[in-house]
């Protein structure tokens, strides 16, 4: 077993109770309770955890949070495996197995390193300027890429698919509180105790933020315990821990995940991994604290250089001391705690101030402790082979940045740096919210914009533990107010003793970039760590011409990488600033997106996947389908019996058996998915006529008749059979995918322009089962089901429907033919309908009936020349489809104007044909494109082959197509090109309706 | 996420809803004949920055057509009314 050889003996918020081991790229990792997986690596002295992005130089833990851009790893093994997990935030647990990426052979020997040659090779634009202009082509692209993906990448995703469950939970509050720091906290508690339903999400597994990092028994302690009970005990109050807001939307509605099982080996039986929770609020508080930004230096990136911050977190929590010889670099006075602290756990201690004049304050205390102060310097550079061993300091001016050239080398294993601090203003920025400069903190802080976004704590700029819990009870009872609570709040539950008033607010030295004596700029210092973007390439950049902050962040990728520039973005920005020697302010600012921290696809997808992606409608009769062997296919959302196999049978035998038996005996298919809209009222006829290009006013009780609707545009919408059962009542069907377009177009239609007509419009394809009889015995087949129905084609002709009872069950029949059969289509309520069909085909079956499929239908249908999905695909005309003939001209309908258009009424538009294959051995495809015999095949041909089947009654394949100047080609032979698979089948051209044209066998 | 204040079911997720268009087009009477007004209402829109009134079908609900005030630059909601009430008034 390893040693935990920086874990100090005592002190920490860490469970020494729970000791345990976890494997880091199989190397054994002893952990305790409370540990991340970063602080058990650093308390086992694992040093180097990652390679970078780019130059795959090695890195160590840089942060203690979710700005960590160096320790991304792959957590978990197989098919759980999560790559860039940041090491930072994954909690430790027993058996934890997680590996670092993109290193070959390995971490400690990367042959990609090895001549740094990379740094050369990839500079800033690198992928603009070597795969654009002339002689970079697509080809040299594709020839590189997988070498470069290989060489600069991250983690790569488990290819099996998750076995974890997550989920997504609605939840509506008054007061969403981000973040359970001292100003959350004290949000929280002012908001709950006014009586507003709170939420409180804390992305830690424990509430307190800043103060855990603060050493055991700290004055916040006390207060965070009481406040922590206080918060408990108010039922309107919710407390999510390990829950991340990562999205601020429109509306006030906020996204969060709570990681719910992630800490644990395996999820509770029945529980999530994550939960998705979609917050609805009327106002929230913003105290998501601040994040420490680094200086720049060269070589700023050995493992071993890390935020003051993260030192101390790491120190005071987790009991981790991370160097025993510590230099720390700061501008500002927050560091001073930190380097105090380490001296007296028994490091070795150097402080190096930007500042000439550091408060005696500040100072007088650190010198006691036997800190080296030295004020008016800068780290020139880090020192060490694979990590931290020394580095060189020198006297910096701070007007120029430049340091002088005396200079002086320090023993270190450990450089704690602190640029300053930025507020954590994500979600305010996501939610329209401008950041606004403030010189005195040296900071971006909210400026105007998102007034339900109300900022405290550090992310408001108020830092002390006294401002920070005042912000944040005022921030609390605002946003309960404004949600409209106004119960009393009582005072601020103050911490005891001396509330600083914030160390990271007195006038801070601002500084990015520590320059060479020389004026020149540092090699190797990198701005972005995440991204390996050098202030190098940011200067390129500017050199470049890319001088908004928005192209430098494209054209260097600062700020891109799945940290999203926690550490880098205010870096890069003040790097800029100085290149156009402008101030800070103006060179602008980013803009953030969701997610604030990665969030896995799986959490957002939660149960929505497979079967469960969209519900699948099922027919009234779907049970007795299944019982007798249908396949189904996917149609507009409906599962429909595509064909009923025999032993053998494929698709293409089926149908050609089915639709044969239909023309020779009766058939049964289940029309229910065809969309029915009852449409009544004393106006109901006035619409048809309105929507529909023919006339249905004409129309008299107990008929039928087709109709055609076009769009407002002028194109073919949909078509169907309406039946009108009263003078004010008429049964409308639509196709299958089309019918709730025509719902809703009715109702816009009735809502806004026709407000005037008195009709009501409602679906009710589900009430309505539907079957289609069809085939030369359908008549004797239903006069048999319904005894007493007078059927005789002089009382019921086609195009006439009847009422009738069939099993007891009161059913319509309407005469209509969709086959070219004999064919009625029965109505029934759809919770009778299996036992109808089951009569039906009792009925049928001394007669030879068969239940058919979709296919066979196909078949049918394309042999009559009838409208399919694929002719009015919504780019065809009422003249494409040979439909104007229906056009009631004396009356104006939807479309009617915009349909006559000149360019739609160009006779070289493509126009329905019916094809016949000259070779009854070559099938014709769908989609096929058409050439006259002898043109080149080149371009989109002349049209294409919209559906195609073979043909039981023609013996050979047929066809309907889009041909131009459609059936002016009468006769001639054109080809079926199918370039994807290359084939051409010789066809000749002919009317649509391939079978029985006279109409002999629907009008018997 | 919007959210929309339906005058039927009250405040509702965006999701329930499907987007209509411009609501400051009249269509033109069915009598209507020119190609060239046809083709303006159909086809041409204005792209406004801030207040704009557009329908909103409240499909997974009532299925009422809304007017709804949304300002295209912050989407903010402002009032919103039936569409058939509106069409109503303006008669009226």
């Amino acid at each position: 077993v390893s040693k935990q050889e920086n874990r100090l003996s005592q002190g920490g918020r860490i469970d020494r109770a729970a000791s345990f081991t976890m494997r880091f790229d199989g190397r054994e990792v002893r952990a305790f309770g409370g540990d991340t997986l970063a602080s058990a690596l650093l308390g086992n002295g694992v040093r180097v955890v990652a390679r970078s992005f780019k130059y795959h130089r090695p890195r160590g833990v840089f942060a203690a949070g979710v700005e960590e851009p160096n320790a991304l790893v792959r957590l978990r093994e197989g098919a759980r495996a999560e790559p860039n997990s940041r090491a930072t935030t994954i909690e430790a647990y027993p058996g934890l197995r997680a590996a670092s990426q993109n290193a070959w052979p390995s971490l400690r020997f990367d042959v990609a390193a090895l001549s740094g040659a990379l740094q050369r090779l990839l500079p800033a634009g690198f992928y603009y300027k070597t795969f654009i202009g002339p002689g970079a082509g697509i080809g040299w692209w594709m020839f590189c890429e997988s070498f470069i993906r290989r060489a600069a990448g991250r983690g790569r995703a488990a290819v099996a698919s998750d076995p974890d469950v997550y989920e997504k939970v609605n939840a509506f509050c008054d007061v969403l509180v981000v973040g359970g720091g001292r100003a959350g906290l004290a949000a929280a508690l002012a908001a709950g105790r006014a009586g507003a339903r709170v939420v409180l999400a804390e992305q830690d597994f424990a509430l307190g933020g800043s103060l855990l990092a603060c050493p055991p028994g700290s004055e916040g302690d006390a207060w965070l315990a009481a406040v922590e009970g206080e918060l408990h005990a108010i039922a309107n109050v919710r407390i999510l821990l390990r829950s991340t807001v990562f999205g601020a939307y429109d509306g006030e509605i906020y996204g969060v995940v709570e990681r719910v099982s992630d800490h644990l080996a395996a999820a509770p039986e029945h529980q999530p991994r994550q939960r998705y929770w979609i917050v609805r609020t009327k106002s929230a508080v913003l105290a998501a604290g601040a994040i420490e930004q680094p200086l720049v230096f060269t070589d700023n990136d050995l493992p071993g250089v890390m935020l003051a911050t993260a030192a101390r977190s790491y120190l005071n929590r987790h009991a981790v001391r991370c160097g025993s010889r510590v230099v720390v670099f700061t501008g500002n006075d927050a560091a001073y705690v930190l380097a105090s602290e380490l001296a007296l756990a028994g490091a070795a201690v150097a402080l190096v101030d930007l500042r000439r004049n550091v408060p005696e304050a500040l100072a007088r205390p650190a010198r006691r402790s036997g800190i080296d102060v030295v004020a008016g310097h800068a780290v020139v550079r880090a020192h060490g082979g694979q990590t931290l061993e020394a580095v060189t300091i020198a006297p910096i001016d701070l007007a120029t940045g430049r340091v002088a050239t005396a200079t002086r080398r320090i023993t270190c294993d450990l450089l704690a740096t602190s640029g300053g601090f930025a507020p954590t203003l994500h979600l305010f920025s996501q939610r329209g919210g401008k950041p606004r400069y403030d010189a005195a903190l040296g900071s971006f802080v909210a400026g105007v914009g998102a007034p339900a976004l109300l900022c405290a704590g550090s992310s408001a700029g108020r830092d002390g533990l006294g401002e920070a819990i005042r912000s944040g009870f005022a921030a609390g009872t605002a946003a309960a107010r404004r949600a409209g609570r106004e119960g009393g709040t009582g005072y601020a539950p103050e911490p005891p003793g001396e509330a600083d008033a914030g160390s990271w607010s007195r006038e801070p030295a601002v500084l990015t970039v520590v320059r060479r004596a020389d004026g020149s700029l540092p090699a190797k210092a990198f701005i972005d760590l995440e991204h390996d973007v050098t202030c190098a390439d940011v200067e390129l950049a500017h050199r470049e011409g890319y001088v908004s902050i928005e192209h430098l962040k494209r054209y260097t990728t600062i700020g891109m990488g799945s940290d999203q520039g926690k550490t880098s973005n205010v870096n890069a920005l003040s790097r800029l600033a100085a290149l156009r020697g402008v101030a800070i302010p103006d060179v602008g600012t980013t803009t953030f997106r969701p997610p604030y921290t990665p969030i896995p696809f799986g959490t957002l997808v939660g149960r929505v996947q497979g079967r469960h992606f969209r519900p699948i409608r099922r027919s009234p009769m779907h049970a007795w389908h299944a019982r007798h062997g249908a396949v189904f296919i996917e149609a507009g959302g409906w599962l429909r019996p595509w064909y009923y196999p025999r032993e053998g049978e494929g698709a293409r035998e089926a149908a050609i058996r089915e639709a044969g038996q239909v023309r020779s005996t009766a058939g049964l298919v289940d029309v229910s998915s065809l969309g029915k809209i009852a449409v009544e009222g004393p106006h109901a006829a006035q619409l048809l006529d309105r929507v529909y290009v023919n006339g249905f006013a004409s129309l008299k009780v107990g008929e039928l008749r087709y109709g055609v609707m076009l769009r407002e545009d002028g194109f073919v919408f949909d078509d169907g059979v309406t039946a009108r059962l009263a003078a004010t009542q008429f049964f409308m069907t639509t196709t299958t995918g089309n019918a709730d377009k025509v719902l809703a177009f009715l109702e816009r239609l009735l809502q806004t322009a026709w407000t005037e007509l008195e009709v009501h419009v409602t679906s009710v394809t589900d009430q309505w089962g539907a079957i289609a009889v069809a085939g030369p015995h359908a008549r004797r087949l239903l006069a048999a089901a319904c005894v007493g129905t007078d059927l005789a084609a002089a009382s019921l002709p086609n195009m006439r429907w009847r009422e009738a009872s069939i099993a007891g069950v009161p059913a319509r029949i309407h005469r209509m033919s969709y086959s070219g059969e004999l064919a009625y289509e029965v109505y029934v309520p759809s919770g009778h309908a299996e036992l109808v069909w089951e009569a039906l085909m009792a009925a049928g079956n001394p007669l030879g009936v068969l239940a058919y499929g979709t296919e066979a239908m196909g078949t049918l249908r394309i042999e009559k020349g009838h409208l399919g999905a694929a002719e009015i695909d919504g780019r065809t005309t009422l003249r494409d489809l040979a439909l104007d003939r229906l056009v009631r001209a004396t009356k104006p309908c939807v479309g009617s104007v915009l349909r006559r258009r000149p360019l739609l009424e160009d006779p070289q538009r493509p126009s329905l044909v019916g094809l016949v294959a000259l070779d009854p051995a070559r099938p014709i495809k769908a989609g096929s494109l058409l050439f006259a015999a002898g043109a080149p095949i080149a371009g989109h041909g002349e049209g294409h082959v919209t559906s195609a089947t073979y043909s039981p009654a023609l013996g050979t394949h047929i066809a309907l197509a889009l041909l131009a100047r459609g059936l002016a080609r009468r006769g001639e032979v054109v080809r079926c090109v199918d370039l994807l698979d290359d084939t051409t089948v010789e066809v000749r051209v002919g009317e649509p309706c391939a079978f029985d044209r006279e109409g002999v066998r629907q009008h018997a | 996420m919007l959210r929309i204040q339906c005058p039927v079911c009250g405040t509702r997720d965006e999701t329930e809803f499907t987007y209509g268009g411009d609501a400051t087009l009249v269509r033109p009477a069915d009598e209507e004949s020119d190609i060239d007004t046809w083709f303006e209402y159909v086809f041409l829109r204005s792209n406004p920055r801030g207040p704009h009134r557009e329908y909103w079908h409240h499909v997974e609900g009532c299925r009422q057509l809304l007017i709804v005030e949304r300002n295209t630059l912050t989407h903010e909601i402002g009032a919103v009314r039936l569409a058939r009430d509106a069409k109503r008034g303006n008669d009226s």
